[in-house]
């Protein structure tokens, strides 16, 4: 049973960082254009892609 | 969605890009809309394309929704070059208004998935503690002692989650209460608060009683309707709103020392001197100063026939100029001209029809006042019965949390989501939910003739293949709709040599070397006693001149589709603003023996307005601006893809293609989904019957509730589903 003590924290940590991760994703604009990075990861070529931000 | 599909073909690059270009950061920024991007392929071209253009920092194309954002150094690139540029890979464009694109943010929408995160990661923690509950351990191996740990470290995660996640039901229903109303959310607000305050109290005297597991998974399951709900309005919101965006088109004006300049819409004033070449809307109403042309009035008035403009005629916003350069007289301003009052009724129309009260809404009047008296009965009862003041209260919340519409709240969005996804598939775009309502409860169904029943385009009747040949390349100079239904009849070739436009009359040219006239019967010397529009005259030099008849055809399947109307028991009728002659023709073809012709925008309207006061609930199908307004009117509207700008965001919903058939789909999907709807709303209240007094008699464990309100929710979304079978059996 004491166990527990370590696992519930454990646990809990864990999901919280998938929380976070989901935040993230989220603020940082990764559902923005699921159809478009669906085709990007097909690019052969990702230095020949699009200038971003030189 | 697709939505550069639904562009109608003019409009597309009229507006120069000069005016939408703003600053970002040191960098200038300008916004496409792009028609025709679909794979990966089309994005490396135009990412490549745009890219290697001297001057630009960044290109950055979104699939999803058809848009380009492209910064570039100031000075070293004109914004013209961009689109230009995507002309030439094949990929029309056009500027997109800033101002826009930013009201185009979907906030709510980013709030609602949010919350469904946080709920979620809510769900699977709470249910980590509850589980073990559930499972009945603490009888075996874990004391009291444990269980109470275990319903504190629930409340840290699942109180906190569930304030969050529930702020959008706890916002929306005391913006209800502070009107004096009850809406869905109220119960739901109640429930969950009720539910985190009696669990906080039952942990607190180490009761048994918690139901935090309940209260953050009906927040989960509520948001999924939620989120559902609004994906489906937002997706239709945000290709309105492109449209809106990219009538923000610019006019060309001459300025007092003769030189011209690209200005704004909004920013035409009275008196303004403007030229409109050939292909172009005329931008404001106007007065013609210099230049003859013929305008294609169609979308204004529903006329198919070109009128003339010569120097003194007054000319509206919106016609199309077809055939000369005009130079014309600003006489009102964008806001006041004749389109901007269309828009007006427009507005009018969609106020009225926001009164509609949606299915759910008219459960949740029944709904609330029930459950809540259901509840205080409860309490009271239990009181008189001699129960002590907490467990009373617990029995009063157990019946609030149970009965709290989880089915409820998504019946109605499952099974609009599944619907509008099945007639998406059909190329029927839905607006949104209200529309698909109302679309079910349609009794009359109103076409207007011109582009619904008919193509809205001209086709030769009878081609005689060596005339056709012949009178082809003066034709293809011609913008003329009749000159371009033959033009299109031969298919290409080379162009007449020396043509030239002679407007509201006709074109002339050299073919092999001999001049040659097409167009009216005076113009190519022949005698004509019925001279129509829908006719022309062709004649070589020294040749006897020969006659090319035109028909505006129907849709191959408007016959059918009157007829599945009518086998539905729809009453159908047309209403046109075109001529008696034209419109007889058409309904006869049809089949519909009730049509009014020569109507004007605010005639039609008006229709529709008595069609109501008279207890019908008309469907309007139209396309022409002239249509706008009783689209707006109508109990429901549909509008085909190639319809006026105004006309599709004005309709419930938006069509493609050739087929008219739709029209019967989408009414079959809608009268389904609404089936599909009540049967739901049954299931609902089948379940509280039987739910609401077993927690009125303290039956209701926390597994119980968890299980039924899961349960309840699951078997509507199913039921849901069955939408996608619809029709498909015959």
């Amino acid at each position: 049973m004491t166990a527990l003590i370590y696992l519930i924290p454990i646990s809990m940590a864990m999901a919280l960082i998938g929380l976070v991760a989901f935040v993230w994703t989220f603020r940082s604009g990764q559902y923005d254009d699921p159809k478009g990075d669906a085709e990007r990861i097909l690019f052969d070529h990702l230095e020949d892609g699009p200038p971003v931000d030189r | 969605m697709a939505l550069a599909s639904i562009l109608p073909e003019t409009g597309l690059g009229a507006a120069d890009p000069n005016v939408f270009v703003r600053a970002s950061g040191e960098d200038l920024q300008l916004d496409l809309l792009v028609q025709g991007a679909r794979c990966a392929g089309c994005l490396s071209k135009i990412e490549k394309g745009v890219g290697e253009l001297s001057g630009v920092r960044y290109a950055r194309m979104n699939l999803t929704t058809g848009k380009l954002v492209v910064r570039w150094r100031p000075g070293m690139l004109k914004p013209r070059q961009i689109v230009e540029t995507l002309e030439r890979l094949g990929y029309p464009a056009a500027p997109f208004d800033p101002a826009e694109a930013k009201a185009q943010e979907d906030v709510e929408g980013r709030r609602l998935a949010m919350a469904l995160g946080v709920a979620g990661f809510g769900v699977g923690n709470a249910m980590m503690f509850s589980v073990p509950v559930w499972a009945g351990l603490f009888h075996q191996e874990m004391g009291e002692g444990v269980r109470t740990l275990f319903y504190w470290l629930t409340a840290i995660v699942a109180a906190p989650c569930a304030l969050y996640a529930g702020m959008t039901f706890f916002k929306s229903a005391w913006a209800s209460l502070r009107k004096g109303k009850a809406n869905m959310d109220v119960p739901i607000s109640i429930g969950v608060l009720l539910a985190l305050t009696v669990s906080i109290y039952e942990t607190a005297i180490h009761g048994r009683h918690a139901y935090f597991d309940a209260a953050v998974s009906l927040l989960f399951l509520l948001l999924i309707g939620r989120y559902l709900d609004h994906k489906l309005r937002a997706s239709a919101r945000s290709a309105a709103r492109d449209l809106l965006a990219l009538q923000a088109a610019t006019a060309t004006r001459i300025d007092a020392g003769g030189a011209s300049e690209s200005v704004a819409l909004r920013d035409i004033v009275v008196g303004d001197r403007l030229v409109v070449l050939p292909g172009d809307r005329i931008p404001v109403d106007a007065t013609v100063e210099e230049g003859a042309t013929d305008l294609d009035v169609s979308l204004l008035t529903g006329e198919t026939a070109p009128t003339r403009a010569a120097p003194g005629s007054a000319i509206q916003a919106g016609a199309i100029n077809l055939t000369g350069r005009l130079v014309i007289q600003a006489a009102a301003r964008s806001e006041d001209s004749a389109v901007a009052a269309i828009a007006r009724l427009m507005e009018a129309g969609a106020q009225s029809k926001s009164r509609y009260v949606r299915l759910a809404d008219r459960a949740a009047a029944l709904y609330v006042p029930t459950v809540h008296s259901v509840a205080a009965l409860a309490f009271l009862g239990w009181l008189i019965a001699g129960l002590a003041f907490p467990d009373a209260l617990m029995r009063a919340a157990a019946v609030l949390i149970i009965t709290c519409p989880c089915a409820l709240g998504l019946a109605v969005p499952a099974v609009q989501i599944v619907a509008s996804g099945r007639l998406f598939k059909r190329n029927v775009l839905v607006k949104s939910g209200a529309a698909l309502e109302r679309l079910a409860e349609v009794d009359c169904v109103v076409f207007d003739k011109t582009g619904v029943l008919t193509h809205g385009r001209p086709r030769l009747i009878d081609p005689d293949r060596s005339l056709v040949d012949l009178a082809a390349p003066l034709a293809r100079a011609s913008r003329h709709p009749l000159a371009k239904a033959l033009a299109a009849e031969a298919g290409p070739g080379p162009v007449a040599a020396q043509a030239r436009e002679v407007a509201g009359m006709g074109v002339e040219g050299m073919i092999d070397g001999r001049p040659a006239r097409l167009g009216r019967a005076t113009f190519v010397g022949a005698v004509d006693p019925h001279d129509s529009e829908t006719v022309l005259w062709f004649a070589v030099d020294g040749e006897a001149p020969r006659r090319l008849c035109f028909t505006d055809e129907l849709r191959a399947d408007a016959a059918a589709t009157v007829k599945a109307l009518l086998a539905r028991g729809l009453a159908v009728e047309v209403l046109s603003g075109d001529t008696t002659l034209a419109v007889r023709r058409a309904c006869e073809g049809a089949g519909i023996d009730r049509f009014r012709a020569g109507m004007s925008p605010v005639e039609k309207a008006q229709a529709i307005d008595a069609l109501i006061t008279a207890g019908r609930k008309p469907l309007m199908v139209g396309d022409g601006l002239n249509d706008a307004a009783a689209l707006a009117k109508a109990h429901a509207s549909m509008a085909p893809g190639a319809a006026a700008d105004a006309s599709q965001t004005a309709a419930d919903l938006v069509f493609q293609g050739q087929e008219l058939g739709v029209v019967v789909e989408a009414i079959d999907v809608a009268r389904a989904a609404r089936r599909r709807a009540l049967e739901n709303f049954a299931f609902a209240a089948l379940y509280n019957l039987i739910a609401a007094p077993a927690a009125v008699f303290g039956l209701v464990t926390p597994l119980i509730a968890a299980l039924a309100m899961s349960g309840s929710s699951l078997v509507v979304t199913l039921n849901a589903l069955r939408l996608n079978w619809v029709g498909r059996r015959g």
